[in-house]
């Protein structure tokens, strides 16, 4: 049975972290010899590198925050940064959790600020951990991402399809699933479209799928790296149908952007790429800074699918590692969850694989660390993005619109 | 059992490997004996079927690309052959050069 900690927003998380997170990379240096020296799994780093102020990175910071698997947060400002440290503490304060802010113009300097932040970690710990209680958790009660990084010519044979399969056991069970990268879904628009819940839900994934296409076609390249062509994959197109077997064969039930929280159960396709053309650069420059946004959707945790080999975790929510190959399997099992190559030996099915990322997905959220967390990992991206700007196709239903169930 | 390597569509035209087919290793994948033309990693493709320079590659049941030059059954598809029909792709060569667009 899943025990969640229930928030005073009446969300239920399946971590309890405490988040120390920097403002400005000038804060970096204090937050993390804070995190160093509390040697606890359980406080964990974040931050925004920054000075100038974006609108999408205090959005994602209110929505990571106030995560259900958050139980309190330390902020460390320099002092003269641009971020809204008042607007993001008030926030937090306002979801009910305990949270402090060290500025370290104002503490005194490094070693000052670095005192301080201590005793504020301490602090919220200690009313984090007065305020919170275990509560049952469903399997329904779930929000579970998934991603694919390294992938491989085996990527869309083994581990993608077999978590497609979970996420379709998953959604059957009232839970909500995400899954996400559209420029990764170039190729798939059509079929996708088919599934959509709605006409507008239709619309809203071409329109991003299309987006994405000529978004990445400005930046000159696709999502595809070099590993991915030594893995056996030989176009974007490719990669993307590999890609597309996540999301299994449910009806998709909306197209969210990141930091959006889905409004109900099911399956929803998360729209990464900024509108119009490229302002701040690649829509994530690397698998974390997607991660990081399946979280901020509300992801307990995230199904990782890897060819090549990925090692990563995150901070806030649990990474589960489904690796695809099965010589890469050999040589990094240590690091994976789930070994979907099997599917390739003939000696498991795809059924079998699926099965076994569900009972994997319900052991970590009952608490078993999965292997990146087990290693350590909690890496965190977060740069610079505008989700704000107007849409190439300006007719096309953003937001609530093409969402099923509303308007 | 051992699978050498798996059609994923009835409609696909080139087959995935399972696992590393040397040269010159028959495979039987649907039926079909294919004889591996060079020795060919897991996970990559090779053609089921005679493929035209320009042909649609099909893995998936979904067109992948197109090939650029024309292939043999049993030929290693991949992007010396083939290319994508929407966005280049990027390499990076043996020595860590950036080998820019494939072919």
């Amino acid at each position: 049975m899943i025990e969640g900690y229930l928030r005073a927003d009446g969300r239920k998380g399946i971590r309890d972290a405490v988040l120390v997170v920097y403002l400005v990379e000038c804060a970096h240096h204090v937050a993390r010899r804070v995190v160093d020296a509390a040697n606890d799994p359980g406080v964990q780093l974040v931050g925004f590198p920054g000075c100038y102020p974006n609108a999408y990175a205090l959005a994602m910071m209110k929505a990571l925050t106030t995560h259900p698997n958050v139980g309190g947060v330390v902020l460390l400002s320099l002092g003269c940064e641009g971020f809204n440290r008042e607007e993001l503490a008030r926030t937090i304060a306002a979801s009910g959790r305990p949270v402090e802010t060290v500025v370290i113009q104002q503490a005194g300097g490094t070693r000052a600020a670095i005192s301080a932040a201590q005793d504020a970690v301490e602090t919220v710990r200690a009313r984090a951990d007065a305020a919170v209680q275990r509560v049952p958790m469903a399997l329904s009660e779930l929000v579970v991402g998934t991603i694919c990084g390294g992938s491989d010519g085996t990527s869309g044979i083994t581990a993608n399809p077999a978590v497609g399969r979970a996420f379709d056991t998953l959604v059957d069970a009232g839970a909500t699933c995400i899954f996400e990268e559209t420029g990764e879904m170039i190729g798939c628009e059509g079929h996708m479209a088919i599934r959509a819940a709605t006409p507008a839900v239709a619309q809203a994934i071409e329109a991003s799928v299309h987006q994405a296409e000529a978004y990445y076609r400005a930046m000159g390249y696709g999502s595809f790296a070099p590993g991915n062509a030594e893995g056996g994959l030989s176009s974007q197109e490719e990669k993307s149908a590999g890609a597309y077997a996540k999301s299994g064969t449910r009806v998709i039930d909306g197209v969210i952007r990141p930091a959006e929280a889905p409004p109900g159960p099911g399956l929803y396709l998360l729209d990464v790429v900024p509108p119009g053309p490229p302002r701040f650069g690649f829509p994530n420059i690397v698998d974390n800074a997607e991660i990081a946004e399946l979280i901020a959707c509300g992801a307990h945790l995230t199904l990782f699918t890897t060819g090549r080999g990925s090692v990563v975790g995150s901070a806030i929510a649990p990474v589960i590692k489904v690796c695809a190959n099965p010589e890469t399997y050999a040589r990094m099992g240590d690091d994976m969850d789930i070994d979907a190559g099997r599917i390739l030996m003939g000696v498991a099915t795809l059924a079998d694989v699926g099965a076994e990322i569900v009972a994997c997905v319900t052991r970590v959220a009952a608490g078993e660390p999965s292997r990146s967390e087990a290693l350590g990992h909690q890496e965190f991206v977060l740069t610079y993005k505008d989700m704000a700007g107007e849409p190439a196709d300006a007719a096309v239903p953003r937001g609530p619109a093409c969402l099923v169930g509303s308007g | 059992m051992t699978i050498d390597a798996i059609r994923l569509s009835p409609d696909d035209n080139v087959v995935v490997t399972c696992r590393a087919v040397n040269q010159g290793a028959t495979i039987l994948v649907d039926g079909v004996a294919l004889t591996a033309a060079e020795t060919v990693p897991i996970g990559h493709k090779l053609a089921f079927t005679a493929l035209d320079a320009g042909a649609g590659v099909i893995k998936y049941g979904m067109p992948i690309g197109s090939m650029t030059h024309a292939a043999q059954p049993g030929d290693w598809v991949h992007m010396h052959n083939m290319k994508s029909d929407y966005m280049p792709a990027h390499l990076r060569d043996a020595t860590g050069d950036m080998a820019g667009e494939a072919a």
